[in-house]
């Protein structure tokens, strides 16, 4: 029963690390951009989220509201302003300038909140549980998980169905020949840098729910969207999702095995799959 | 010749520090046929990549209608009716047939541009892009990947389309069926810069031509009334035959 429930655990840890994940994949998808202040976003857009719950009173779902929005414009701003320079066949100079907006989105967190951990108040949302058979499943992460599979599932239909979705992959398998149809690649790209922020905004209501978030903990988001979707495949929607649950079940059965296993587990089955299937488990050779 | 809908003015261009073309004067009117040809590494693709937008060139080098658009971007230069076949294709991997062709469709109507153009009609001037619409394009013959990219440049509506040698690669009775569609899409009002190795299938297929050779026009004049001789001494430069 113990490992049932590790695996459920880690299903509904890895709806968390599915919200991260799938900006990075797009990001990526997209522009063959690795975005390293990735986790920062998340960070800035949770502390903005925690001083607009305390500064207005409004509950997680309201910030949630007023959040996404915001991180839209964010994405579009940080894509038309920094990465539109960057980016292009060397992915070095977008790895560098993400790596330099990461330390200056770190040290601007840490001038206006400090270095103190803070949460977003949820009105007791994020202790409440249900009890199936044995196993006692929380509520918030019942909630994560369901919007994990409705973005996955959006962006998937999105990326399908739409005009703007075939601009994306047109302009994500040569971008040269994708403006040799009428697309403005600057314009595709700020839109999926947009989009990508904008599922942060879900992330960043929903961590600073689970747990205290401080400016410093950009890093170990980063590490675990980045793990997602080396598991899943680089690129591909549902292969990030995918690599999400796998990472979660890999930490949810590595604290069972030892408390302190449970994150380096997840860095093993990263580094495995690195090693033997380096397109990612569902990715293509 | 008055009234030209696309016409370069001593059209430079530079990979680099690598001078590729060295003055080009061209032009081409509604509904014409113009064709390019030169041996291998004459400038003839770096010329539809400059004239397309591909590479930087001075404004007043590439006008339309009068208009100098020489360095306006690629996607710009669909909206002011210039497509391009690229060398190579240049399909949308890992996308289906329809996907490709309805990316086009998609920007065209974004971008306002109107013509005679649709997926029905496409249809039926390739029959076999109907049958294979769900198929991804790398799972296609070079032939139909060459009627693919074909008619996602017809799909931009354009009034001036640059192809860059949609033959090379196919068999003949494929390249027969392809040129096959040049005179409905001229009979658009379409005009079509044709650039072509195989000098036969060019002179057949053009009104005019211009010869090229290592960057400069070496040859221009009715495709019917050019010589062998002289498109032989225009293309290698020296007294070869042209085969």
């Amino acid at each position: 029963m113990q490992w049932f429930d590790a695996l459920i655990q880690g299903v509904l840890l890895g709806g968390m690390y599915a919200q991260y994940a799938l900006g990075m994949a797009l990001m990526f998808g997209v522009m063959k951009i690795v975005n390293v202040s990735h986790g920062d976003l998340v960070i800035l857009l949770s502390l903005v989220g925690i001083s607009l719950a305390a500064s207005l009173g409004l509950g997680p779902f309201t910030v949630m509201a007023a959040l996404v929005p915001l991180a839209v414009g964010l994405g579009w701003l940080l894509q038309r302003t920094i990465l539109n320079r960057v980016v292009g066949d060397d992915p070095l100079p977008s790895l560098i300038a993400t790596f330099g907006l990461s330390l200056a989105l770190q040290n601007l967190m840490m001038q206006i909140w400090s270095a103190n951990s803070r949460s977003l108040p949820g009105g007791g949302i994020e202790s409440r549980s249900i009890q199936i058979g044995g196993i006692y499943i929380g509520l918030l992460p019942v909630i994560v998980l369901v919007f994990a599979i409705a973005l996955t599932w959006g962006l998937d239909m999105m990326l399908k169905r739409t005009r703007f979705g075939r601009a994306l992959r047109a302009a994500a398998s040569d971008v040269e020949a994708a403006s040799m149809t009428g697309i403005n690649p600057r314009t595709v790209y700020a839109s999926a840098t947009a989009i990508a922020v904008g599922i942060l905004g879900f992330a960043a209501v929903f961590q600073s729910l689970r747990s205290t978030v401080a400016p410093a903990d950009g890093g170990a988001q980063l590490i675990y969207a980045f793990e997602a979707v080396i598991i899943g495949g680089m690129g591909s929607v549902w292969g990030a999702f995918l690599g999400a649950m796998v990472l979660g079940v890999a930490q949810a059965v590595g604290f069972r095995i030892d408390p302190g296993l449970g994150v380096l587990a997840g860095h093993i089955v990263f580094l495995l799959v690195l090693a033997t299937r380096p397109q990612g488990l569902f990715g293509r050779a | 010749m008055t009234g030209a809908i696309l016409s370069t003015h001593g059209l430079v261009a530079r990979y680099g520090d690598f001078q590729a073309l060295y003055g080009i004067d061209f032009q081409i009117a509604e509904g014409e046929a113009v064709a390019l040809i030169g041996a291998n590494g004459a400038g003839k693709s770096t010329f539809l990549r400059a004239v397309m937008g591909l590479l930087p060139v001075a404004p007043d080098m590439v006008r339309m209608g009068g208009q100098p658009i020489g360095g306006t971007p690629a996607d710009r230069m669909v909206q002011k009716g210039v497509a391009i076949v690229p060398e190579g294709r240049r399909l949308f991997s890992g996308m289906s047939v329809q996907d490709n062709l309805r990316v086009a469709v998609d920007q065209a109507d974004r971008l306002g541009r109107k013509g005679g153009w649709s997926l029905a009609r496409l249809h039926q001037l390739f029959p076999i892009l109907k049958e294979k619409a769900r198929t991804p394009v790398q799972s296609l013959s070079g032939g139909q990947q060459q009627m693919v990219s074909i008619g996602r440049a017809l799909l931009c509506q354009p009034r001036v389309l640059l192809c860059d040698e949609i033959s090379l690669g196919l068999a003949p009775r494929v390249i027969r069926e392809i040129y096959a569609a040049l005179p409905e899409v001229r009979a658009q009002g379409t005009s079509v810069v044709l650039v072509e190795q195989d000098v036969g299938l060019a002179q057949s297929a053009s009104d005019r031509l211009y010869c090229m050779l290592e960057g400069r026009v070496t040859l221009t004049g009715p495709s019917d009334s050019v010589t062998r001789d002289e498109i032989s001494k225009a293309y290698f430069g020296g007294t070869h035959a042209v085969v």
